[in-house]
């Protein structure tokens, strides 16, 4: 090897080197907290008010995850969660695939006069339209059901998903559509037949993260939702740590955990789905 | 071909057709509460939508009557001000690190991720329980260098500051789109900088930089707006104590309109607040052109 190729690879050595170490150290910190709800979430309550703190607990419980639970009715909690989760990510799919299609197929004057408010609308702070939105369900009789959590995604899905779903039809050929079109498939026909299946990875894409917001989202369901029976996880979740929660940390611990399961799990098997739709959209903005 | 001929009056009228469900929404849920809040800002209104006009007793109010509105202003900004630029550097150094072809780089990417998808109460609460001034990680972390830790969200001085630190653990979103930024980098002029002899940090300074502009203007752009709007932590942790010290302006407009149930004076503050974010954006967007480098 000559000296050149030597001390390069020695510099590409070291600058590895250092990476991995930074990473390492980064890492961890982003990481190391849940494994520290896991930790409290298995210990004894004497063993999680204890210095020094330890990650591995001298006595493993499940204690928490059981008695935690059933301290409030997180059963419900979830099923309502899930109810809202499912259904708002059902209406976000199918109207963005829907407005998605408008935009990247059809020609009109207003095509990308709309589009551009479409894209104006990603960046419009929420705060302006709240509390007209709460007055306009209030007269409408839904506060307290879980309605407005839902509807509202049926109307195009968020500007997000509409932006994600046009990008990827419009990097589909259009000899598919015409195809289609000369045996004799009406427009509806080529986009459920032909267009869906094509952008299946973006819908994927689009309905990870539809459940994930819907599943985190904690300001909607605050003001929306007032009876224990409505409840979302977020919020029963909160209700519970200002009744109990200070001083039994463990369960806490132990509840939130499994409230951060689902979205973990989806994350772990949906992981490039979620990755593919942000670097799909970020760029460009 | 003519302009307005059956084909294009046909395609104009299927594109109404499939978008409406945007326009549907957008007209209910985007232009007729902007309007309508817009409206509120100068009536009494209450949660049940009944009120009458004030004229502009609501914005001399906020400006001249309410304490905590500056408060609450001056506490949101100084949010702003420290958690978007260190959220924008630390991002920015994470995807640097990530774009390397280096083994199990993909863990590291999924690590970062982790804490910004699972963002809700849980992780609040045992963020909450991290910062425990007795029995909280960081303040072990600090004895360990002979610190001792304040009480964290008891300290009118520190309250905020973990609100910060939590924030900014939250950058997983930005991390990964900085680092589709990098990757849009093509590697020839890498290697092409290589032969003429540049190093790493040259490598950085004079290409990196410059050409992942749009991707930090991006995030530089949604941080601020979603820097202005935090909620959740401080409503959850400290409720806007101790002392109003992590008392956020979305807090102020939340408890003016739904727990007083003033809903025309939380409409004001509203728009205060949309009309400072617009303004800090534009001035942004402005200042672009002399920093951001698009591809020519």
């Amino acid at each position: 090897m000559n000296p050149y190729y030597q001390s390069k690879k020695r510099k590409q050595l070291i600058g590895n080197t250092v990476s991995y170490v930074l990473l390492i150290l980064l890492a961890f910190v982003f990481v190391f907290p849940f494994l520290w709800m896991i930790s409290t979430a298995l210990k004894l309550p004497s063993e999680a008010y204890t210095l020094p703190p330890r990650l591995i607990p001298k006595t493993f419980t499940l204690d928490n995850f059981i008695e935690g639970w059933q301290y409030a009715d997180f059963t419900r909690y979830t099923i309502n969660t899930l109810i809202v989760a499912l259904a708002a990510t059902l209406g976000a799919v199918f109207s963005a695939a829907l407005v998605a299609y408008g935009f990247a197929r059809f020609r009109s004057r207003y095509n990308e006069l709309l589009f551009a408010v479409v894209l104006a609308t990603m960046m419009l702070p929420s705060q302006v339209t709240i509390i007209p939105t709460y007055l306009l369900f209030t007269k409408l009789g839904w506060l307290d059901t879980l309605k407005p959590l839902i509807i509202p995604s049926f109307f195009g899905g968020g500007a997000f998903n509409i932006f994600l779903l046009r990008q990827f039809l419009k990097t589909i050929p259009k000899d598919l559509d015409e195809a289609a079109c000369i045996d004799g498939a009406n427009s509806f026909q080529i986009f459920y037949r032909i267009l869906l299946p094509a952008i299946r990875p973006a819908l994927i894409t689009v309905g990870l993260m539809s459940i994930t917001y819907h599943w985190n989202d904690y300001f909607s369901p605050l003001i929306y939702l007032n009876s224990d029976t409505k409840f979302t996880l977020a919020i029963g979740l909160r209700f519970f740590e200002n009744s109990f929660g200070s001083a039994q940390i463990q369960m806490l611990m132990a509840v939130s955990f499994i409230t951060v399961i689902p979205v973990l799990v989806l994350f772990f098997i949906g992981q490039r789905y979620f990755v593919q739709g942000i670097t799909m959209t970020g760029i460009k903005g | 071909m003519k302009r307005n001929g059956s084909i294009e009056r046909r395609e104009n009228r299927q594109f109404f057709l499939y978008i409406s469900p945007w326009l549907l929404g957008f007209a209910i849920f985007t232009l007729y509460p902007m309007v309508h809040s817009l409206i509120l800002v100068f009536t009494d209104t209450d949660l049940t939508g009944s009120g009458k006009f004030i004229g502009f007793h609501n914005i001399v109010r906020a400006f001249t009557e309410d304490d905590l509105f500056y408060k609450a202003l001056v506490n949101t900004l100084y949010y702003v001000l420290v958690s978007v630029p260190v959220s924008l550097l630390l991002s920015f150094l994470i995807a640097l690190l990530l774009n390397q072809k280096l083994k199990g780089i993909g863990f590291f990417r999924t690590s970062f991720y982790i804490p910004y998808i699972t963002s809700g109460v849980a992780v609040v609460l045992l963020w909450g329980w991290i910062f425990n001034a007795q029995f909280g990680l960081i303040n072990y972390f600090l004895s360990w260098f002979g610190i001792t830790g304040p009480n964290w969200l008891s300290d009118v001085r520190w309250a905020m500051s973990a609100i910060i630190i939590m924030g900014v653990w939250s950058i997983g979103n930005s991390i990964i789109i900085t680092l589709a930024g990098l990757q849009d980098i093509p590697e020839q002029l890498y290697e092409s900088a290589e032969i003429d002899g540049a190093n790493t940090f040259v490598k950085i300074t004079r290409i990196t930089l410059p050409l992942v502009t749009p991707t930090l203007y991006f995030n530089l752009v949604m941080g601020i707006i979603g820097g202005f709007q935090i909620f959740m932590q401080p409503h959850i942790l400290t409720e806007g104590g101790p002392n109003y010290a992590t008392h956020t302006y979305m807090m102020h407009i939340y408890d003016y309109g739904f727990k007083y149930s003033e809903m025309g004076y939380a409409s004001t503050l509203a728009w205060i607040l949309f009309i400072v974010i617009m303004t800090i954006t534009q001035i942004v967007n402005r200042t672009s052109k002399y920093w951001v480098h698009y591809d020519n």
